[in-house]
């Protein structure tokens, strides 16, 4: 079925995005689309989609989480017996894997910004809604794929989640864990493909008039960005994975030296993609924090220009600094990658004073999104000096593989993925469904989380000082080891009863829900301005777009309009009613039954 | 489109640069390649956007002074509901099945694969609405 968008008031140009009063249409073709999992598995509503992205990627930041919580048992005593060896490194692999590829990228980029980006630029949908969908299959039978591993002859994959040749060659990790592995990521790799090249059309051709780039909203900003990145690098990321896949059972010798292959190429490719990865998962974090803190602040965003280009620079160097991970290999350009490295330094230290510059003087809301932000902010400086410690070559061959590269990732992954990803989650709950999570158990949420992290990776710094060395099963007992492994398995749990607690707000907020309201947090962008959860094709009416935040300017006619930080001019008159497109006609011109546009 | 397509270029202008320095710094291919790869990512289609904005100017969401009435009218035909984007999706995961378990996976992988660009292509086509 097809949904003809047209919006004939005016009957203006052709090929715009306009918006549309779905009056007509709603009254004279009720529902009777396909229903229940039929409606589910033909659904093309990016906000369906984005929802099942969310889901899914929850579920398996859970059994990813189990998997981490089973590891810290087992380290919890030098010599526990918990796991073999080997199941300890099929552990590590699969909760990194997992974390990675399936939990931090796809809830960003295939949930949030499905759903939220449409909605910000003032389009009816995704540009290509069935390459969405594609999309989305592709990762769910990936992430299939990719559980598995963990019941086929031999294990799952235990080479780690960067899969490093020689070791993933068939010599060394022989059986089907490995090759399930790799097609896990071939199908997940297509789908974040696809999504980008959404995301990047969407964004250039679905803004609604007056939405120009630089009024775009941060969060669609760094996704922009987030999809360029994607671009760059996934498609090397699948390339290597069927070049390893070759190695294994065709028979050809690229990664193996026997042969005359090159182990160093394998890791050249995966790092061109790992390190972009690594922004890749934490650009569409820092577009959450950047929405949130100033609806929280009760101000516009400080240096919004400045916020967008320090997104293209980072995203620019992460491309240029992909060798650090290879410093101690010794065969790369050492002053040419630490530099860069140590470059991207400054535009994140423009990101943070601008969020400081937001937070200043702002009545701040000291609500769970906003706690989940400040979690967010404290935990990725830490991660962030700690990075820049890792950078430097001396330093790095001192530590390189050790537990202090271990808490170093964590802080950085976790802070963004987690705590950013929560405050997210707290954020846009009302506009997905229209009801409320409970903001006390959000604290509670907040609390356990943020203490559990503290206890959790602080005492691995340590360890990396000691010399302990990351993946490993068991230590020796005479180095004090130990203490410090307890204290860290403790706080896991402790992250485990934080997110125990928002199970339980979930789960009430739909036995008892507390309605929310269209826009509860008196929001800036275009999103909070139609109704929660937004009807089929998303907007009835739009308000005028004159600034980056167009929805508080129609809520608050008296305050100057605001562009790009600074009050530019004083508003031009009070706003009458948002302007009405006119009637948009669906014609179901596309199934059997010529039904309408609104399910 | 003047923004979208600077920023496509300014993307391959970066990579441009830094492939030329690293190439000179380190004579390693597999980077380089990569990078003039990216290079060309921002390169085609910054190039193409360029040459469309050359002849149509601002769209109204180029320009800060439209207004939501100037947008009245067709915006475009979007699908409400498909099953073949599934029906795709199972193919292509009996198509790697068939690297991990056994090549017989091909089988239901074409017919799934097959009827699913059929069956979209005669979707969009009885629509006609594009
Ligand atoms: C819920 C709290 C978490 C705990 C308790 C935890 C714990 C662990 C443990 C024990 C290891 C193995 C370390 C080793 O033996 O070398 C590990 C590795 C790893 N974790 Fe986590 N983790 C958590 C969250 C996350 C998150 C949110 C991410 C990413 C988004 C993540 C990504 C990774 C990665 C990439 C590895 C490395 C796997 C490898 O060595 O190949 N973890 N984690
Ligand atoms: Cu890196």
């Amino acid at each position: 079925m097809t949904d003809l968008i047209d919006t004939t008031l005016t009957g203006g140009d052709i090929g715009h995005p306009g918006v549309f009063e779905e009056v007509e249409a709603a009254h004279e073709h009720p529902e009777h689309g396909p229903t229940g999992i039929l409606k589910w598995l033909t659904s093309t509503d990016h906000k369906v989609i984005g929802m099942s992205y969310m889901i899914t990627a929850v579920v398996l930041f859970y059994i990813a989480g189990v998997l981490a919580l089973v590891m810290r048992l087992q380290l919890a005593s030098p010599t526990s017996s918990l796991l073999s060896l080997s199941a300890y490194n099929q552990l590590f692999t699969m909760h990194g894997s997992i974390m990675m590829y399936l939990f931090a990228g796809p809830f960003a980029f295939g949930g949030l910004a499905n759903f939220i980006v449409p909605l910000q630029v003032g389009a009816p949908d995704m540009a290509f809604p069935r390459l969405n969908a594609l999309s989305y299959w592709l990762f769910l039978t990936g992430s299939i794929t990719m559980i598995m591993d963990f019941f086929v002859r031999g294990g799952a994959a235990a080479f780690g989640w960067v899969a490093y040749a020689p070791l993933s060659e068939a010599t060394n990790s022989p059986g089907l864990g490995g090759d399930i592995w790799i097609m896990a990521l071939v199908l997940t790799g297509f789908s974040a493909i696809f999504t980008g090249v959404n995301l990047v059309a969407t964004i250039f051709y679905l803004r609604a008039p007056g939405m120009t780039m630089f009024r775009m909203p941060i969060f669609t900003w760094n996704m922009l960005v987030t999809a360029i990145l994607i671009l760059i690098a996934f498609p090397v990321l699948t390339s290597a994975l069927v070049m390893l896949f070759c190695d294994r059972h065709f028979g050809t010798h690229i990664f193996t030296v026997q042969g005359g292959g090159s182990p160093i190429l394998y890791q050249h490719l995966f790092w061109f993609f790992g390190h972009p990865e690594v922004y890749i998962l934490a650009l569409p974090y820092f577009g959450v924090v950047t929405e949130i803190l100033p609806v929280f602040s009760r101000k516009p965003v400080f240096g919004y220009k400045g916020m967008v280009f320090a997104t293209m620079a980072i995203a620019a160097l992460s491309t240029g600094v992909w060798a650090h991970h290879m410093f101690t290999t010794g065969v790369v350009l050492l002053p040419f990658f630490s530099l860069l490295s140590l470059l991207i330094a400054v535009p994140t230290g423009i990101k943070f004073f601008n969020w400081i510059g937001t937070m200043w003087r702002g009545q701040l809301t000291m609500k769970a999104p906003l706690l989940f932000c400040i979690g967010f902010l404290i935990a990725f400086l830490m991660g962030g000096i700690t990075g820049v410690i890792l950078a430097s070559p001396p330093l790095d061959f001192f530590v390189h593989d050790t537990y202090f590269v271990v808490a170093h990732f964590h802080q950085v992954l976790f802070g963004t993925a987690v705590f950013a990803g929560f405050a997210g989650l707290y954020y846009w709950y009302p506009k997905f469904f229209g009801r409320m999570l409970r903001d006390h158990l959000g604290k509670w949420h907040f609390w356990l989380t943020f203490i559990g992290f503290w206890i959790t990776f602080m005492p691995q710094y340590v360890l990396g000082l000691m010399g302990m060395p990351r993946r490993v099963a068991t230590y020796p007992t005479n180095l004090g080891w130990q203490s410090w492994n307890i204290a860290s398995t403790v706080g896991a749990f402790l992250i485990a009863a934080g997110f125990a607690v928002l199970l339980y707000n979930l789960w009430i907020s739909w036995r008892e829900p507390i309605l929310a309201g269209d826009n509860p947090w008196d929001g800036h962008t275009l999103e909070w301005f139609t109704t929660s959860p937004p009807p089929h094709h998303n907007y009835l009416h739009l308000p005028p777009i004159r600034s980056e935040r167009p929805t508080w300017d129609y809520n608050h006619p008296d305050a100057p309009t605001v562009g790009h930080g600074k009050q530019v001019r004083p508003r031009p008159g009070t706003p009458g009613a948002p302007a009405l497109v006119g009637a948009r006609s669906g014609e179901g011109s596309n199934g059997s039954d010529g039904r309408s546009t609104t399910r | 489109m003047k923004i979208e397509s600077y920023f496509l270029l300014g993307v391959a202008a970066f990579f441009g640069l830094i492939g030329i320095i690293y190439w000179v710094t380190s004579y390693e291919q597999a980077g380089t390649m990569m990078l003039i790869g990216s290079c060309f990512l921002g390169l085609l289609p910054g190039a193409y956007y360029l040459f469309w904005h050359r002849r149509m100017g601002n769209r109204l969401e180029d320009r800060p002074d439209a207004t939501i009435e100037e947008g009245a009218g067709r915006v475009d035909a979007f699908p409400s509901s498909s099953i073949w984007p599934f029906v795709l999706g199972l193919g292509a995961f009996a198509t790697v099945l068939a690297f991990a378990f056994g090549v017989w996976f091909i089988f239901p992988a074409a017919a799934l694969i097959i009827s699913a660009l059929v069956g979209a292509t005669l979707e969009s086509r009885r629509g006609g609405t594009v």
